[in-house]
């Protein structure tokens, strides 16, 4: 059965006969395979656009609608050497370029007004002191009020919304006193105008909404750079069924276009992508990532296959099922459900100083106003020197002070290969007390591997890998990848449940199953010097060898682990996997607390256990089975290779076959918290020295300006200093 | 002082034009590849004879 790859699902029809699909691309980092990409698929016939997206790494193609096929694409990108796969945006995605491109569009419009405003604000300046005259002024105010107030209505919109949401649910954000200010300055500024006075702060107002729409736009940006190799990662994937079109017909779709009561196809060493029963055949599958348990369970027809349910020996045909109640997966959701609403709100850093914040400034600038009246001044020069408190205290270091750190944090964590997945993981993974592993798949790697390499004579392993290559069964595939080995035997077969054989030479070679080769004794010995290993034996002729197959921790495990344990955070191993395979890995790691067989409800209540001691917790783990504890605690992290459910769920996601991601981002999130401190008690610093300056009634609108640049200059140096010097645990 | 009523309106005239001249390019989607505009820049054009090989380099 050959089957057709259909990629029907991700195509967009433009309407004016063309046709568009987005492709996600691999290996994409050059100039060279930019004009190669697009060069090799202009080249085919009825292509009208080819356009690499070097930040993104994708692709998008369009072409007249009927003439090509979406998989020729894929075709012609894997002959160019590289790895495509479609790509459908998700919503968040779309909705977060939508936003990126309004704030970048606001922030236009604030320093294009800031600029202009600024123009004509120095010549007021300056003239105050020689011979400008009245007219002169007023008419140079009204014109910044011209240019001001569209301006700041309009690129205001994003603190104006926040601001107001926040006041509605009776809460109050850093965008409130920022608002306030905002508006009260072009206010008393308009009455300053209309009353002829000297002073208006339409360059103030501008400058400080220019200044907070670039550190929003910075972080912005990052998150959605990251955000995008997420989905390409996700896309990449390829998570794609084979569905029954008829009787024996089959077609490769992407599970996105399998329904409930669709058949599908599920060969052996695939994994499942979707949930369902089997109708028809005999199998093993591993369900380690769903349960943890990776000891193989027998599957025929009845039994509930689950997405990333592996299956090892026979094929089996699947009915999809939707996400039904009493199984295992709705289980898990109901607890991730749960978990997720119970979830402490954490208050953020920039939250709970703005709650600090506003009353102090608003109180400040309210005994400044009695104060003045009772002194002798005017009512009005009472309101005035007022307002000018609220200007100069206007958050415009503090709105920076965090998102600058934010930024440049996210951009060092992404280049050492760690995603972050919500906005405000960096400031709780700085206070973490203990990390909580699971280890299928997280402290191990997500592949087996052969261990007994190196008994096996190198010319009789590559020999193996290449008979290996012919089969579907993990096992086989571990011993491929071990060998090396790039060109299948020709003329391998398979033998269903037993393993693959072949000829090599006239000698006939063998792969599979020990009594498949007659090598059950050396098999006996290795299966009791090292239980959990599976086995797989091969054979040449007379001659018989037996590898051991099993999961190996990450390279770098131990190291990670003991610089953990040395920055004082204790470690835990929690894993639904039997006790023996627990014990082994966590001997090898030197961690003492670990407990085996855990389900993932019992996942909940042991984290929740730490919780209520006061533990901060980071959880990592990569199984449908960890996603509840993902969600349960303080703050997590999956690696790439995890499920679907837990990568959405967890709050970084970090890259690669090493573990070292996990401690660079707990160091480079403490360094980050250290420096948003600091930048707090920057900004702190200037109100204390700007703030009695305001109350003495000295505020001009030229110390205003001055102010504001130079606290959120100093602000956003001190932030670059986070890319530096954080890869140890401090 | 005369002289402001032709600069002020040029000057904002002139900033209004760098505004919208911004706008467009948003709009554009200049700014959606900022990595791989910069090397657009210095990539060579195609030359006519690129095509050639894969479609008739038997004619060498």
């Amino acid at each position: 059965m050959q089957a057709t790859r259909d990629f029907s699902h991700y195509v967009r029809h433009l309407g004016s006969g063309l046709s568009h699909i987005d492709l996600a691309v691999e290996g994409v980092n050059c100039a060279g395979c930019m004009s190669k990409i697009e060069r090799g698929l202009s080249a085919l016939p009825d292509v009208t656009l080819a356009r690499v997206n070097l930040t993104d790494r994708r692709v998008a193609l369009e072409w007249k609608e009927g003439t090509l096929d979406p998989a020729r694409f894929i075709d012609r990108l894997a002959e160019l050497g590289y790895k495509a796969y479609p790509f459908e945006p998700v919503r968040a995605e779309a909705i977060e370029t939508e936003q990126a491109s309004f704030l970048l569009r606001c922030l236009g419009v604030a320093a294009f007004a800031a600029m202009n405003i600024m123009m004509l604000s120095i010549p007021v300046w300056s003239g105050n002191v020689s011979d400008m005259i009245p007219e002169q002024r007023d008419f140079f105010h009204w014109l910044s009020a011209l240019i001001a107030l569209p301006a700041a209505a309009y690129s205001g919109q994003p603190f104006f919304r926040s601001a107001w949401t926040a006041l509605r649910a009776r809460r109050t954000n850093m965008d409130v006193p920022i608002s306030i200010g905002i508006v009260m300055a072009l206010g008393m500024s308009v009455m300053e105008t209309l009353h002829h006075a000297e002073h208006a702060y339409f360059d103030a107002a501008l400058m400080l909404l220019a200044f907070l729409l670039a550190g929003r736009y910075l972080d912005q940006s990052m998150r959605r750079k990251t955000r995008a190799v997420a989905g390409n990662l996700a896309a990449l994937k390829a998570e794609t069924a084979t569905k029954f079109i008829g009787t024996d017909e089959i077609s490769v779709v992407p599970i996105a276009a399998v329904q409930a009561g669709d058949i599908v196809l599920l060969r052996p060493g695939e994994r499942s992508a979707v949930d369902g029963n089997v109708i028809e055949g005999q199998s093993k599958i591993d369900q380690s990532l769903i349960t943890g348990e990776t000891l193989p369970v027998k599957a025929g027809p009845g039994t509930a296959v689950y997405a990333g349910t592996l299956n090892l020996s026979g094929a089996l045909r699947v009915r999809v099922s939707a996400a039904s109640e009493g199984t295992l997966l709705a289980e898990i959701s109901r607890l991730l459900d749960n978990a997720v609403q119970a979830r402490s709100r954490y208050v953020q850093l920039a939250d709970r100083a703005s709650r600090l914040y506003s009353p102090v400034v608003h109180t400040a600038a309210l005994l400044t106003m009695l104060g003045w009246a009772a002194y002798g001044a005017t009512w009005h020069d009472a309101i005035v020197i007022a307002i000018s408190v609220l200007i100069i205290t206007c958050p415009c270091a503090l709105g920076l002070a965090i998102p600058a750190v934010q930024t440049v944090v996210s951009g060092a964590m992404f280049r050492t290969g760690v995603l972050l997945n919500s906005g405000d993981a960096i400031e709780r993974l700085a206070d973490v007390e203990r990390v909580v592993f699971d280890k299928t798949g997280t402290l191990t790697l997500p592949e087996l591997d052969v261990t007994n390499a190196v008994d096996v004579p190198r010319d009789v392993f590559e020999l193996a890998g290449r008979l290996a290559l012919a089969s579907h069964h993990p096992v086989a595939a571990a011993v491929a990848r071990a060998s090396g080995a790039r060109t299948p035997l020709a003329g391998a077969e398979e033998v269903a449940g037993q393993g693959v054989r072949g000829f090599v030479r006239g000698l006939e070679v063998r792969l599979g199953r020990p009594s498949f080769c007659g090598a059950d004794q050396l098999a006996n010995e290795i299966l009791h010097r090292d239980p959990e290993a599976s086995v797989v034996a091969f054979r040449h002729g007379e001659t018989r060898h037996v590898f051991a197959v099993r999961q190996r921790l990450r390279p770098d495990a131990a190291s990670a682990i003991a610089t953990l344990v040395k920055a004082g955070i204790e470690v835990e191993i929690l894993s639904g996997d039997r006790e023996p395979a627990v014990r082994h890995a966590a001997e090898q790691l030197g961690i003492h607390e670990w407990r085996a067989g855990v389900t993932p409800a019992d996942k909940i209540v042991r984290i929740e256990e730490l919780k209520r001691r006061g533990v901060k917790v980071l959880m990592v783990g990569d199984g449908m089975n960890d996603a509840p504890a993902l969600a349960a605690a303080h703050v997590s992290m999956s690696p790439v290779s995890a499920t679907h459910l837990s990568q959405a769920t967890a709050d970084l996601v970090f890259l690669g076959d090493h573990l070292a991601p996990v401690v660079a981002a707990i160091g480079f999130s403490r360094k980050a918290l250290l420096l948003m401190r600091q930048n707090l008690w920057l900004a702190a610093g200037y109100n204390s020295l700007a703030v009695p300056l305001a109350i003495a009634g000295l505020a001009t609108p030229l110390v205003a300006a001055a102010a504001m640049s130079g606290s959120s200059v100093l602000v956003i140096l001190n932030a670059l200093r986070a890319h530096s010097g954080a890869r140890e645990l401090c | 002082m005369e002289v402001l009523v032709f600069l002020v309106p040029l000057a904002l005239t002139l900033g209004a034009l760098g505004l919208a001249g911004f706008l467009w390019s948003l709009k554009n989607g200049q700014y959606d590849d900022l990595e791989g505009a910069g090397w657009r820049a210095i990539a060579d054009d195609e030359p006519a004879s690129e095509r050639a090989p894969s479609a008739g380099s038997g004619r060498h």
